[in-house]
C-alpha cells in the first residue's frame, strides 16, 4: 500500500530566526524531507559595486566594512591590499604586522560566531553562543581601543593604518592571547564529543571534494571537503609567508568537519598572532605617504585575500582617476552558497537549518 | 606560491589547439573569441597537464564600445591562476553561452552579471535576477544606467 | 459528608489552581534565572528585587499585547485550542498529594488517569497546529502528535516496575510505599520516564514541537496576547506536571525529615525542575527521526527489559524488596544502558527523491 502524499512549498525566510539575515529558502518539502530547494537572495542589495565607482580608493573603505560585517577588519584589509598591489604602494614592517594580528584576530571572533550560531540552529538552546560572544567581546575590546569602533572599524587603509596603536593594546592583547586556549578547550569539552551534535551533524549535508571544487567554495567550506587550500599558504599576502602554522582541513566534507575546521583554524590564528606579537618592531612607522587621492595607472588586478569565510576577491579595473572604473567584489558568502541545494536536497528541514548554518554566511556579502 | 601562468604561454597553447581563438593577449590576459568559449574551457578544464578545475571569479565590466567578460581560473593541484577575457560587442545583443557546464560555481556569478549587466548566458539552467526584484527594469552596473 | 466532600473539592481546586499559577510564575523565573547563570549572563534582575517580579512583568506585558487572529485561521478551533491545552495538566494535580491524604482524589487508578489526562494536551496542540493555517504551525504540531504516540509507550512501560513494587495505581499508595525512593532501586525506570517525559512535554532536548531555530515557533507562532499566554503557560505547567508525577512516582512524593510534608514536595518539583534546565542548558536538538528512534529502539526495549527484572526481582524478594537492591539495579542499569548504546543506531539520515 502507498500513502498519496502531497507536495508543498515553505518559505524559510526571509524573516525567520536562523537565516543569518534575510535570506530565504523556497523549499519544496514532503512532510518534513526537503525535495527541491532555490535559495533566494537580495533583501540586503545596497549596490556597493556600483557605488565604489564613485568613491575614492580611501573612501571605498568603510563600505567594505559593510560586506561581511562580522569581519571588517578582514575586508579592510582585503580592500587595501587589493589598492596597494594597483598603485605599488610599499606597506612599512610594522603595520603589516598589526595588520595581521588584527586580521587573524578578526578571523577568530567570526570564527567564534559561526561555531556558535551553527550550535543555536542545531537547537542549543543560546549557550554555546554565549559562551563564544564572551570571547568575542574580548577582541572586539581589543579592536574598539585600536580604532574606536566593535563592528565597522575602517582602521586599516591603503599604505598602512590609520593610527598607531595606544599603549595599552600591546598587553591587552597579550593577555586576550594567554586566555584564549583556555577556552577554546572550554568550548571543546562542551561540544566536541556532544553525541546530540555528533548525531545531528555526523554524515549530514556532505560536499564532496569534487563537488567543492566545482562549485567555487572556499574558505572552511572547501577545507572541511579535504582540499588543503588556504590563499594564507597558497598565495601568500602580506607577511604570511613569515609564520609557521597548519591548515586544518576535514575528511568527510559533512557538517562537524565544517564545525572541526572552524575550531582548529582559531588555534592556528592564535599562533600566528604569537609569532607576530614575537617579531613585530617595538616601534616605527604605521602608514606610509601615499597622496589623499590615490590615482592608481591604468590597469587591472585580481587580488584576493583569505578572510574567514573564504576568499574575497576584489577585481579592480582602474583608468587612472580617483575611482575605480569597475570594482567587482568575489564574495565567499556568495558562492559558497552555490552548492547549498545540492547539499540539502534529500534531507530534512532540521537538517537543512544546520548545512545552512555550517557554510557560516554573512547577508551582506551575499547580497552586497 | 601561486604561478600566474604567463599570457603568452597560455595563448600559444590555446592557438595550437583553436588556431583563429585568441584575439589578443597582454602580460595579464588573454581575449578570446566568444564562439570559442565553450571549447577552451572545455581544453583548459579537462587538459590534464592545465587542469583549471576552479573558476575563482567571473565578471564583466562595461567598457562602451565592448562588454569584457572576465574569467580568472585556477588549478588548485598546480597552484596556478590565469585570466581569460570574452567581449560581446553588440550593446542591444549580448550574448554569451554559459560556462555552467564546466565550473558549476559560475551559477551565480553570471546570474549576477546578468542581473546587473545584462549579458545573457545561454545555456544557463536558471538565468534570471539575482540580487534586484524580477521586474526591475534596466542594469545598474552598466555605464550609461544614469543616463 | 456530602457538604464536607463539596468543601474538600472546593478547597482543593482552589488550592491547584494557586499552586500552578504561581508555581508556573516560580519556574519561569528559575528557568530565566538559572538559565542566564549557566549561560555565562545575569537574566532578569531589574524587577523587583533580584528581578523577583519579572514573571509579573511579563505577564502584564503578554496580557496587554494586541490579539492577532489570521485571516485564513479557522476561528473557532483557533480560539479552543489555547484551552483544550491548558485544562488536562491542571487535572492532572487532582490526584497528586501534597502531603499525606492531601489530594483532591484519591483515584484507585489515579496514576493511569495521569498517563490518559497529560496526552489530550496534545489536541489543543494540534488544534493550534490546525487552525493557525501556518505551515510552520501545522509541522510543529505533527511532530508533537508523532511523539506522543510514540513516547506514550515507553512512559507507561517505564512505570510499571514502580506499580508492581508498591502494589498499587494510586499514587498515594505509590507515596506510601516509598520507604525507599523508587529512584534508588528503580533507577532505570526513572532515567526512562525522565527521558520519555522530556520528549512528551517537548522540554529540550527533544523541543521539536517549537524548535525556534526551524519552526519559528512551532504550534504558536501566529498565536500572541493573552491565547499566547495560555500556551506558554501550558508549557510551564506541564513542566511543573512532570516535576510533580515525578516527585510523586520516584522521589517519595512529601516524604521527608525536619521539614514540613508540603515543602519537600515543592523542594522536590524544584530540584526535578533544575534538573530539566541543566539539559536544556546543554543539549542541542535531536531530529524527528532520531526522537522517533530513541524512543522504539532504546526506551522501548529498555523499558520492557525493566519491567522484566522487577517482576523477577519482586517475585523472588516478595515483601522483603529492600536496599539490597539498589546497588544491583544500579549496576543492572549503568550495564544495560552501555550495552544498548553500542547497539543501537540514530535515525537514518538521507532520502533519495
Amino acid at each position: 500500500m502507498s500513502l498519496n502524499t502531497e507536495q508543498f512549498i515553505l518559505n524559510i525566510g526571509p524573516s525567520h530566526p536562523s537565516t543569518h539575515g534575510v535570506f530565504r529558502m523556497k523549499a519544496t518539502m514532503d512532510g518534513e524531507v526537503i525535495v527541491e530547494l532555490e535559495p533566494v537572495f537580495g533583501y540586503l542589495h545596497r549596490g556597493i559595486e556600483k557605488l565604489a565607482e564613485q568613491r575614492t580608493y580611501t573612501g571605498i573603505i568603510p563600505l567594505t566594512d559593510r560586506l561581511d560585517y562580522l569581519s571588517a577588519m578582514s575586508n579592510n584589509l582585503a580592500h587595501c591590499i587589493a589598492v596597494e598591489k594597483l598603485a605599488g604602494i610599499q606597506v612599512p614592517e610594522r603595520a603589516e604586522y598589526l595588520r595581521v594580528i588584527l586580521a587573524e584576530l578578526q578571523r577568530i571572533a567570526s570564527h567564534l560566531i559561526a561555531a556558535g550560531a551553527l550550535l543555536n540552529d542545531c537547537g542549543a538552546f543560546m549557550t554555546p553562543i554565549l559562551y563564544m560572544l564572551r570571547e568575542r567581546e574580548k577582541i572586539l575590546d581589543l579592536f574598539e581601543m585600536v580604532s574606536g569602533q566593535r563592528l565597522t572599524y575602517s582602521y586599516i587603509r591603503p599604505g598602512g593604518l590609520a593610527q598607531d596603536v595606544p599603549a595599552e593594546f600591546l598587553p591587552a592583547l597579550q593577555k586576550v592571547v594567554t586566555d584564549l586556549p583556555h577556552f577554546f578547550d572550554e568550548y571543546d569539552q562542551l561540544l566536541k564529543e556532544n553525541e546530540i551534535l555528533l548525531a545531528r551533524s555526523k554524515g549530514v549535508g556532505i560536499l564532496t571534494r569534487e563537488m567543492a571544487i566545482n562549485t567555487s567554495a572556499s574558505g572552511p567550506v572547501l577545507r572541511a571537503s579535504g582540499i588543503k587550500w588556504d590563499i594564507r599558504k597558497a598565495d601568500p599576502y602580506s607577511i604570511y609567508d613569515r609564520f609557521q602554522f597548519e591548515v586544518p582541513t576535514g575528511k568527510a566534507g559533512d557538517c562537524y568537519d565544517r564545525y572541526w575546521v572552524r575550531m582548529l583554524e582559531m588555534r592556528q590564528s592564535l599562533r600566528i598572532v604569537e609569532q607576530a606579537i614575537q617579531q613585530m618592531p617595538a616601534a616605527g612607522d604605521i602608514q606610509t605617504k601615499v597622496p589623499a587621492l590615490i590615482r592608481p595607472p591604468v590597469g587591472e588586478i585580481y587580488s584576493r585575500t583569505e578572510v574567514p569565510k573564504g576568499e574575497l576577491g576584489f577585481y579592480i579595473v582602474s583608468d587612472n582617476s580617483i575611482a575605480p572604473y569597475r570594482y567587482h567584489i568575489r564574495g565567499p558568502s556568495l558562492l559558497n552558497l552555490t552548492a547549498l541545494r545540492d547539499m540539502i536536497v534529500g534531507w530534512k528541514i532540521a537538517d537543512a537549518i544546520l548545512i545552512f548554518g555550517s557554510i557560516d554566511i554573512c547577508m551582506g556579502e551575499v547580497d552586497r | 606560491m601561486t604561478v600566474i601562468l604567463p599570457a603568452q604561454d597560455i595563448a600559444n597553447l590555446i592557438t595550437a589547439q583553436f588556431p583563429q581563438a585568441v584575439i589578443e593577449f597582454d602580460n595579464q590576459a588573454v581575449v578570446i573569441k566568444s564562439e570559442f568559449l565553450l571549447k577552451v574551457a572545455d581544453f583548459l578544464k579537462n587538459n590534464q597537464a592545465l587542469s583549471f578545475n576552479y573558476l575563482t571569479d567571473l565578471t564583466a565590466v562595461d567598457y562602451y564600445d565592448y562588454f569584457e567578460v572576465v574569467y580568472h581560473l585556477s588549478s588548485l593541484e598546480q597552484n596556478k591562476i590565469l585570466t581569460l577575457k570574452v567581449r560581446c560587442c553588440d550593446r542591444n545583443n549580448l550574448q554569451l553561452p554559459s560556462v555552467t557546464h564546466f565550473w558549476k560555481g559560475a551559477d551565480f556569478m553570471e546570474r549576477e552579471i546578468f542581473d546587473l549587466l545584462g549579458i545573457s548566458f545561454l545555456g544557463h539552467p536558471n538565468l534570471k535576477r539575482i540580487l534586484l526584484w524580477e521586474d526591475f527594469s534596466g542594469h545598474p552596473l552598466r555605464k550609461y544606467y544614469l543616463q | 459528608m456530602t457538604e464536607f466532600t463539596w468543601l474538600h473539592w472546593l478547597l482543593f481546586t482552589v488550592i491547584i489552581l494557586a499552586f500552578v499559577i504561581i508555581m508556573v510564575m516560580v519556574f519561569i523565573y528559575l528557568e530565566r534565572r538559572l538559565l542566564a547563570r549557566m549561560q555565562a549572563r545575569l537574566g532578569p534582575n531589574r524587577t523587583g528585587p533580584f528581578g523577583l517580579l519579572q514573571p509579573v512583568a511579563d505577564a502584564v506585558k503578554v496580557l496587554l499585547k494586541e490579539d492577532i487572529i489570521p485571516d485564513e485561521a479557522d476561528k473557532l478551533v483557533y480560539w479552543l485550542a489555547p484551552v483544550v491545552a491548558f485544562f488536562p495538566v491542571l487535572l492532572v494535580f487532582a490526584v497528586i498529594p501534597f502531603q499525606n491524604g492531601g489530594l483532591l482524589a484519591d483515584l484507585n487508578i489515579g496514576f493511569l488517569f495521569v498517563m490518559a489526562v497529560t496526552s489530550i494536551s496534545t489536541i489543543g496542540v494540534f488544534m493550534a497546529g490546525w487552525s493557525s493555517s501556518n505551515k510552520y504551525s501545522l509541522l510543529g504540531a505533527m511532530r508533537n502528535v508523532a511523539a506522543l504516540v510514540s513516547y506514550e509507550i515507553p512512559l507507561l512501560l517505564s512505570t510499571v516496575g514502580v506499580i508492581i513494587i508498591s502494589g498499587s495505581l494510586s499514587m498515594q499508595q505509590i507515596v506510601a510505599a516509598q520507604d525507599i525512593p523508587f529512584i534508588l532501586t528503580q533507577p532505570l525506570g526513572f532515567l526512562l520516564f525522565f527521558i520519555g517525559g522530556c520528549a512528551e512535554i517537548n522540554r529540550s532536548p527533544f523541543d521539536l514541537l517549537e524548535a525556534d531555530s526551524e519552526l519559528v515557533a512551532g504550534h504558536h507562532t501566529e498565536y500572541s496576547g493573552m491565547k499566547f499566554a495560555m500556551f506558554y503557560l501550558v508549557e510551564y505547567a506541564e513542566a511543573l506536571a512532570l516535576s510533580a508525577i515525578i516527585t510523586t512516582v520516584f522521589l517519595s512524593g512529601w516524604r521527608g525529615p525536619l521539614l514540613p510534608p508540603w515543602l519537600w514536595f515543592v523542594l522536590k518539583i524544584v530540584a526535578v525542575f533544575g534538573l530539566m534546565i541543566w539539559t536544556r542548558a546543554t543539549f542541542p536538538r535531536v531530529r524527528i527521526d532520531q526522537l522517533m528512534a530513541l524512543a522504539w529502539k532504546f526506551l522501548f526495549p529498555l523499558s520492557v527489559i525493566n519491567l522484566l527484572i522487577t517482576a523477577v526481582e519482586v517475585l523472588l524478594l516478595k515483601d522483603s524488596y529492600s536496599w539490597v537492591l539498589v546497588p544491583i539495579n544500579l549496576a543492572i542499569m549503568s550495564i544495560l544502558i552501555l550495552l544498548w548504546a553500542k547497539l543501537f543506531k540514530l535515525g537514518w539520515g538521507k532520502i533519495e527523491v
